[in-house]
């Protein structure tokens, strides 16, 4: 166990000899490294969220298996796998605010959201989210809820993976299902902000 | 373990930075760092709870510290090493060639196979949930209280959670227990429930904000039926 905390250059090689051994051990190759990078970085990300939530927002439907069986849900989109195994969508209402953390490490359903936000796992955050979440919100987020909410915090402690149906916002009653979707952002269904409001 | 990851409710951490945007890898070490996750599994270095031990027995000082995606590295290196899948000098010593020559390109090998697998295991996943003929000893709706001991090696029974008590909201049925296949077991699969505390329960009424529930899974081992005769359980 080190103690170092080492510097950029030093991981860069560190990571790079390893990588090495690596390849001639035939565990990686840097194709392989090419094309999951090119999948989180291109393919799965929120604008998957973002589709299941405008679903539910037009589709009553929908929207109770959704919040019966998140994963059967968006399965009908083909949207799953990887660190989205098992899912549950938590509704946030006007009395209601539900926001997503993981204090032990970073769990975070990739299939919806991709991979998530550097603050997401870094300590400050997992720390105080579960302790102090109107703080967050309001001091870190600019989300400044009403005592009247109540806040629910999820810690994604096992393998499931919570994430957050964002209110639909005021004034979208003609907006498309695609235009919903252009509202809905990572962030409000991580439970840190409100879904965008439309331009008027 | 009671170990420096165990974050939840720790105070003096400081500000969230939260940048206006921010790339999906930052460095180019860090798309090889995420990439050997899924790449040393396939390869047999360790489970996705052993994953996370190997993390945990970082120096507490670097976990706080360092980026995110050098946990990853560390617990590479640590099953590396420990399974004798690595040899660390030869590590250290094409760390320094690297460091001397950052420029210096990596072998190159064609798998395509491994491709193959990238492919498949993203969309597939790699489910946690375990068939088991253990009936669940509780319900939705259960007062439960979490088991207030340390236990030794990896854990999810966050110390935030440890004796106190909340109400079972949700029943997800048996899943790999984490306590077992994180330190070297088989997957013993437990039933896994989500238990609603209240912020006073868990901070104190002092400290607690107001109207407010965390939520918090555990697996039937972590768990015991709440002492509602009275007593402090």
């Amino acid at each position: 166990m080190s103690e170092h905390v080492r510097t950029q250059e030093e991981i860069a090689a560190r990571v790079k000899a390893l990588e090495s051994i690596l390849i001639e051990k035939g565990i990686m190759t840097t194709a392989a490294v090419d094309r999951l990078v090119e999948i989180y970085e291109n393919e799965v990300g929120p604008q998957l969220g973002a589709k299941v939530v405008a679903r539910a927002w037009t589709d009553p439907d929908f929207k109770q298996r959704l919040l019966a069986d998140a994963t059967g849900a968006c399965a009908e989109f083909g949207i799953g796998g990887l660190q989205g195994e098992d899912m549950v969508v938590v509704e946030n209402t006007a009395d209601v605010h539900n926001v997503i953390v993981c204090t032990l490490c970073s769990c975070y359903p990739w299939p919806v959201l991709g991979l998530p936000p550097n603050w997401y796992k870094e300590p400050a955050y997992r720390a105080r989210v579960v302790k102090e979440p109107r703080k967050v919100l309001r001091d870190e987020f600019g989300y400044d809820l009403p005592g009247s909410v109540e806040v629910r915090v999820w810690d994604s402690s096992s393998e499931m993976r919570y994430w957050v149906l964002p209110e639909r916002p005021e004034g979208t009653g003609g907006l498309s299902e695609a235009e919903l979707a252009g509202l809905v952002t990572r962030d409000s269904m991580i439970g840190v902000g409100p879904a965008a409001s439309p331009v008027s | 373990m009671n170990g420096v990851h165990d974050l939840g409710g720790t105070d003096g951490l400081g500000r969230v930075e939260v940048p206006e945007t921010e790339p999906v890898f930052r460095a180019e070490w860090e798309k090889a760092a995420f990439a050997m996750f899924s790449m040393c599994f396939r390869a047999g270095f360790f489970g996705v709870d052993e994953f996370r031990y190997g993390i945990e027995q970082m120096h507490p000082a670097v976990y706080l510290l360092s980026p995110y995606y050098e946990h990853w590295v560390h617990t590479v290196e640590h099953y590396g090493q420990a399974k004798g899948l690595l040899d660390m000098d030869e590590l250290d010593r094409r760390t320094q060639y690297y460091l001397e020559h950052p420029d210096a390109s990596l072998p190159q090998r064609d798998d395509p196979d491994l491709v193959a697998f990238i492919e498949a295991v993203v969309p597939a996943g790699a489910p946690a949930g375990r068939e088991s003929e253990k009936a669940p000893r509780f319900k939705v709706g259960d007062q439960v209280t979490v088991r207030a001991d340390s236990p030794l090696g990896h854990t999810r029974r966050a110390r935030y959670t440890r004796g106190r008590t909340g109400e079972i909201v949700l029943a997800h049925g048996t899943f790999i227990y984490p306590d077992s296949a994180g330190n070297g077991g088989g997957d013993a699969p437990e039933h896994v429930y989500t238990v609603k505390f209240t912020n006073a329960e868990l901070w104190g009424p002092d400290t607690a904000e107001p109207n407010g529930v965390v939520y918090f899974d555990v697996w039937e081992p972590y768990i015991v039926p709440a002492d509602t005769t009275g007593a402090a359980a």
